[in-house]
C-alpha cells in the first residue's frame, strides 16, 4: 500500500513505512569515488571504528583517471593507502561509478544504495532506491552500514506515447525539468512510469533516473520490466524479484507527459530547467561537442552518435570529445565499429571516466567557449572557465551540432 | 554584527566551490576559493562571522561536502535562505554550518547589509526588524547539537534516534 520508496522501506524494515517518516535504515552497498573518498576517509577516521563490510564499501577511480595533476595523484594515494589498510575488495577503475555500479551487478531491486556522488539516483533505473549524500554521510555507512532517511513524498510521472525518429530519453528528461523545475521535487522521490517509460531498456532508463536530482528528487525510481530483472540476475549472479507501487498509493503530486509530438530539447546556460525546442537554437554557434557521462556515455549512445557521424566530418569550426562511460561500453563500441566511426569522424576519444563534466581535464572550455554536451548539468563554468556556457541535448543532436559546428536538429541526418 | 553576502536562487555547489578548485582536502584553500566565480569579491572581504543570505534552492548540484566546508573555512557563521537543496542541507548539518529557513529575512536583507543573527533562538535582526526562522525537526535538531552526525552517532549510536 504505498509508492514505490515507501514499498523499498518497507520490505527492508518489515514494517509498513509512510512518507514523512524518519527512519534508519541497513544499506546494501555504499559507493564513494576519487574526489569525494579523501573526505569521507576523514570522517571515517574520526569514528574509530572498523569497516562495517569490506565487500558492500565500493570505490571507484572516476573523476580524474588517469590523474591529470600531482596533486590528484596524491589524493589517490591516499585512497588506495585507505582501501589496502581496509581490505576493500570492490575497487574499480573502469568508468564512471554509476555505470559501474551497474555493469557488476551491484544495484538491485529493493536494494538501498547510497553513494557520494549526487547522480547516485541513477540506480532507481533498476528499481533501487539509490540515493546520493555528503562524504560524512557515506562515511558513517563506512562504519556502521545505516543511515538515516525521511522517506520522501513521491511525484508520480506518467509518460505515455511514442517519440517520434530523432527525439529520445534525454529530450523527455529535459522537457519534465522544464516542467518541474530546478527545485521542484526537492526533499521528494520522482517515480517515472506509463507505457513510454515501461517500453524502455535499462539505458534510456538510466538517463530519466540520472536527472532526477537536476529536480531536487532524492531519488528517480523505475518498475523493473522482465528485462531489468534478466540483465540484474545476469550481473549478480542472484536471484532478482520485483519491487512495485500499490494501485492505491499516494502522490503528493502527478505530472502527464505525452511525448509523441516531442522535439529534440535544448537546456541553455546556464540552467538544467532552461529548456527550448531545438528549432528555436539551430545555428549556435558551438565550440566544443562532448558526447560521454553518466548521463549519456552508453553503448547506445555511442551508436546513436556513430549513425550519424559515420562517413562525414566533424566541421572545423568546431571539436567533438567522446568518453565511454566505462570500459564495457568502450570495447563494445570498438566491437560495433562505433568508434572507429568516430575516429574517423575526427572525434577525440579519451579515457572512461567522468572525462570534462566537471571541468577538470581531457576537454575544458576557456574564457567565452560555449559547449554542447550530453551531460546533466550547464552549470556556469561546470565545464572549464567561469565565463564559459554549456547547452545540454541527446547524442543525436550532439552529433547532428559536431557535423555542423553550430546547434543543428538531429533529424536533418535520418536516413 | 555579521555583514550579509547576498546571493541569487538556485546557488549550486559548482559555484560555492568550482571542481577545478576542490582537488583538495585542505580548508583553507577551500575557504580561498569558495564563491570565487560568481562574487569575486567575496574570498578577499569576507570576515570570520559573516552570514550569506541567499534566495531559494541554496545549494543545489553535487555532493561534495567541500561546499559547506568551503563557506566555514571562509569564516561564513550561517547561511539563510527560504529553501535548501537536500544533500547541501545533510551536509552542512553534518559539519556543523548552521543553516536558517526564513524568506522574510532573505526578502528583507540586502547585499552589505548589517545582521544580527542568534543561531540557538534563529533570531534574525536586519534593517532594524526581528524575523524568526523556521524550527528545526527535533531530530536534525540533536544532530546539529551533537556538532555532526559523527559526534552524534560516538555519543549515542544509531539506538540515540
Amino acid at each position: 500500500m504505498g509508492t514505490l520508496i515507501e514499498e523499498i522501506f518497507s520490505r527492508k524494515l518489515d514494517r509498513r513505512v509512510h512518507a514523512g517518516e524518519i527512519v534508519v535504515a541497513p544499506v546494501d552497498y555504499a559507493m564513494s569515488h576519487d574526489n569525494t573518498t579523501p573526505l569521507a576517509i576523514e570522517s571515517f577516521e574520526k569514528l574509530n571504528r572498523p569497516l562495517w563490510d569490506p565487500d558492500r564499501v565500493i570505490v571507484v577511480f572516476d573523476h580524474m583517471v588517469p590523474a591529470p595533476t600531482p596533486q590528484a595523484a596524491e589524493l589517490h594515494q591516499r585512497i588506495r593507502a585507505f582501501i589496502a589498510a581496509n581490505g576493500i575488495t570492490k575497487v574499480f577503475t573502469e568508468g564512471i561509478c554509476h555505470q559501474v555500479m551497474v555493469e557488476k551487478g551491484l544495484v538491485r531491486p529493493g536494494d538501498i544504495v547510497v553513494g557520494a556522488d549526487s547522480h547516485s539516483c541513477t540506480y532507481g533505473a533498476l528499481g533501487a532506491f539509490g540515493t546520493g549524500m555528503g562524504s560524512t554521510d557515506v562515511a558513517v555507512v563506512f562504519a556502521t552500514g545505516k543511515t538515516w532517511f525521511r522517506v520522501p513524498e513521491t511525484i508520480r510521472v506518467n509518460i505515455s506515447g511514442s517519440l517520434r525518429p530523432g527525439v529520445f530519453a534525454k529530450d523527455t528528461v529535459l522537457r519534465l525539468a522544464a516542467v518541474l523545475g530546478v527545485d521542484g521535487a526537492t526533499y521528494q522521490s520522482l517515480e517515472f512510469g506509463g507505457p513510454a517509460v515501461e517500453a524502455m531498456g535499462l539505458s534510456d532508463r538510466m538517463t530519466l533516473s540520472n536527472m532526477a536530482v537536476e529536480m531536487g528528487a532524492k531519488a528517480g525510481l523505475i518498475e523493473p520490466s522482465q528485462g531489468i530483472l534478466a540483465y540484474v540476475e545476469d550481473r549478480s549472479g542472484g536471484p532478482a524479484s520485483t519491487v512495485r507501487a500499490t494501485p492505491d498509493a499516494r502522490y503528493v503530486r502527478t505530472v502527464d507527459l505525452d511525448i509523441s509530438s516531442l522535439e529534440p530539447q535544448v537546456a541553455c546556460p546556464s540552467e538544467v530547467s532552461n529548456v527550448v525546442d531545438v528549432g528555436s537554437v539551430e545555428g549556435e554557434h558551438i565550440d566544443q561537442v562532448f558526447i560521454g557521462t553518466c548521463t549519456n556515455g552508453r553503448f547506445e549512445d555511442l551508436q546513436q552518435a556513430a549513425s550519424i557521424l559515420s562517413g562525414r566530418r566533424v566541421s572545423p569550426r568546431t571539436r567533438l570529445v567522446v568518453t565511454p562511460a566505462s570500459s564495457e561500453v568502450y570495447l563494445a563500441a570498438l566491437k560495433s565499429g562505433a568508434i572507429a566511426a568516430l575516429v574517423q569522424a575526427g572525434a577525440q576519444i579519451t579515457t572512461p571516466g567522468c572525462g570534462p563534466c566537471i571541468g577538470r581535464h581531457q576537454g575544458v572550455l576557456g574564457a567565452g567557449e560555449r559547449g554542447l554536451t550530453t551531460q546533466n548539468r550547464n552549470f556556469r563554468g561546470r565545464m572549464g572557465h567561469p565565463d564559459s556556457q554549456l547547452f545540454l541535448a541527446s547524442p543525436a543532436t550532439a552529433a547532428a551540432t559536431a557535423v555542423e559546428g553550430v546547434i543543428t536538429d538531429p533529424r536533418r541526418f535520418l536516413s | 554584527m555579521s555583514r550579509v553576502w547576498k546571493l541569487h536562487a538556485n546557488v549550486n555547489t559548482d559555484e560555492i566551490i568550482p571542481g577545478r578548485y576542490n582537488v583538495t582536502t585542505d580548508r583553507s584553500q577551500l575557504g580561498r576559493y569558495c564563491l570565487c566565480e560568481v562574487r569575486p569579491d567575496f574570498p578577499e572581504n569576507v570576515k570570520p562571522g559573516d552570514i550569506i543570505v541567499a534566495e531559494s534552492n541554496f545549494g543545489c548540484g553535487s555532493s561534495r561536502e567541500h561546499a559547506p566546508v568551503a563557506l566555514q573555512a571562509a569564516g561564513i557563521k550561517a547561511v539563510i535562505a527560504p529553501t535548501f537543496a537536500r544533500i547541501f542541507y545533510r551536509n552542512a548539518i553534518n559539519v556543523g554550518l548552521p543553516l536558517l529557513i526564513c524568506p522574510e529575512a532573505v526578502e528583507a536583507a540586502g547585499d552589505g547589509d548589517d545582521a544580527e543573527v542568534d543561531i540557538e533562538s534563529g533570531s534574525i535582526r536586519v534593517r532594524q526588524q526581528t524575523y524568526q526562522a523556521a524550527p528545526v525537526p527535533p531530530f536534525v535538531q540533536r544532530i546539529a547539537e551533537a556538532g555532526g552526525i559523527l559526534e552524534f552517532i560516538r555519543r549515542y549510536g544509531w539506538e540515540g534516534i
